[in-house]
């Protein structure tokens, strides 16, 4: 059954993103909204919207009973969650198929699955995916330090439940490992309401590589893959597609072993597997699985052509993949910067303002996926992601060049955005040769790197 | 007597957790930088501090209650 009625479960840029392609595909578009979202973008393009709370996400983007009576009554047939809020939620997912309604994702099974960190390094394992050396299963605190002991120190603890890098823990050695598991164990079970445990031997200065992926619940290809390496308290600034630190063998095999576990799982939709990639060693290692539409999607979509966020539309509606493996071909390099409303310079604290003017960036190669408008108020009580700056350009050094331009013609005035950090890494040397890891940025930060730049940026 | 003006738009608390009392009484005595609450803006929780001394009067909007920048938060006498 194709989509005819696509209800939009969530809100800001990623809201705006998915009306847009569901409107290229014919399909009928509902917006929900909080009471502090009636001026937001997405409700403006779609054909029509709904409220669906008060302003805390809890009372409105992740109230599952007010989503599916508003769905019922805009005679939605279909739901698409974003990213964030319920996306990955089994217990939203399932709710939705019970409703009779199109889950625009994978099952709430395979959800499930794979958002336990535990039952997604099995399934990973049994596709004949690299994981990182750890325990089998879910642990407690006794089992950790005989584990810790066949690994190898040092060791990442982390809530068996857990998402988000909440709960995660490092032990060089057992002394650490005998203070430092009570405490994860203490504070799995306060955040997640289950205290199980999970540890894997600690891959220091790893880079971040993951693989965007789809699926129509029988087939499943790879749209290649992005390095996401460049990350302040475990949040992703910065994404590239491809990852230039690969060989070509290497990122066969990568992808190669993406597809693998994707067909395993009978994936539905668009996911991505991400990896940590020891680039001494020349080895990855699968960590999770994201079972939705990722924030820096985009870069893919630039290199490749593919538009995922109608692909996973249409093979949640019951399509077949609408294309091979050989027909995704990847041209030239693209790089995302996402524009937080927070402001760099003051230990990016969240600024979010009234926008006074607005003036996007333009050109060949240049995207600019947002949900402003001159006079918003950037409403205050949800994430501070205003929209993505994205270039593709033939080689990697263009487009660095590419995005300079973008940001330095883009303005936004009335509220604060992270454009001068991404200046500021653009100009830097390290980042031009791409010489950093997951935990190369905050020590930059607190070197002083970006407050040097700002006579130039600010 | 004087206003506590929030610095930012967000929602504003009386207390630091919801098992805790609020940050100020009725009657307390508020020194300069004295805690009166927090603004959560973004997920983000800062310190709304006082900026005069003075005994407080009482909170002007509710617990957990949505705030404008400049809305005003507490009354000193």
């Amino acid at each position: 059954m194709a989509i005819e009625r696509l209800f939009i479960a969530n809100r800001g840029e990623i809201a705006v993103r998915v009306v847009k392609a569901a409107k290229v595909l014919g399909i009928h578009t509902i917006q929900a909204h909080s009471e502090a979202d009636t001026e937001m973008l997405a409700v403006k393009l779609a054909d029509e919207a709904i409220c669906i709370g008060p302003a805390p996400s809890k009372d409105s983007y992740l109230n599952i009973p007010a989503i599916l009576e508003a769905a019922k009554t805009t005679r939605a047939d279909a739901i698409h969650p974003g990213y964030g809020f319920l996306s990955e939620s089994p217990a939203f997912a399932r709710a939705v198929e019970e409703a009779g309604l199109i889950f625009v994702g994978p099952s709430a099974d395979t959800i499930e699955r794979m958002g336990d960190k535990v039952a997604a390094r099995q399934a990973a394992e049994a596709a004949g995916v690299p994981v990182v050396p750890g325990s089998d299963g879910r642990i407690d605190v006794t089992e950790a330090l005989s584990v810790a002991e066949k690994i190898g120190y040092p060791v990442m603890i982390k809530a068996a439940a857990g998402g988000g890098g909440r709960g995660i823990r490092i032990a060089k050695d057992e002394a650490e490992l005998k203070t430092l598991a009570p405490q994860a164990k203490a504070e799995a079970e306060a955040a997640f309401g289950d205290g199980g445990l999970y540890i894997e031997r600690a891959i220091l200065s790893p880079r971040h590589i993951e693989v965007q992926i789809l699926g129509d619940g029988e087939n499943a290809v790879h749209c290649y893959e992005r390095e996401c390496s460049l990350q302040r308290r475990r949040q992703k600034v910065w994404e590239e597609a491809g990852a230039m630190c690969l060989d070509d063998a290497t990122r066969e095999s990568l992808c190669a072993s993406a597809v693998a576990l994707a067909k395993a799982v009978n994936y539905r939709g668009a996911g991505t597997l991400e990896y940590l990639y020891d680039e001494a060693a020349n080895e990855f290692y699968f960590i999770e699985m994201n079972t939705r539409i990722q924030v820096e999607h985009p870069v893919t979509e630039m290199v490749t052509g593919v538009d995922l966020v109608a692909e996973m539309i249409k093979v949640c509606g019951g399509a077949k993949l609408s294309m091979t493996q050989d027909e995704i071909q990847k041209t030239g390099h693209a790089i995302e910067v996402r524009l937080c409303a927070e402001d760099p310079y003051m230990n990016f604290m969240p600024w979010p303002g009234v926008v006074s003017t607005l003036k996007e960036p333009t050109g060949e190669g240049v995207r600019f996926d947002h949900f402003l408008s001159e006079g918003y108020q950037i409403p205050p009580f949800y994430d501070s992601l205003l929209g993505k700056v994205i270039v593709h350009a033939d080689t990697r050094d263009a487009a660095i060049d590419k995005l300079v331009n973008a940001l330095e013609e883009m303005e936004i005035g009335g509220t604060k955005t992270t454009a001068a950090l991404h200046l500021a890494l653009a100009s830097d040397a390290e980042v031009r040769a791409g010489a950093f890891h997951t935990q190369w940025l905050e020590p930059w930060l607190e070197d002083g790197n970006l407050s040097a730049t700002k006579g130039d940026a600010a | 007597m004087s206003d506590i003006q929030s610095p930012l738009p967000g929602t504003f608390y009386h207390k630091p957790s919801p098992e805790e009392p609020p940050f100020k009484a009725p009657g307390d005595a508020v020194a300069i930088g004295d805690q009166i609450g927090l603004i959560e803006v973004m997920k983000t929780f800062i310190a709304v501090n006082a900026e005069v001394a003075g005994t407080f009067k009482g909170y002007s909007v509710e617990d957990a209650t949505p705030v404008t920048a400049g809305a005003v938060l507490a009354e000193l006498d």
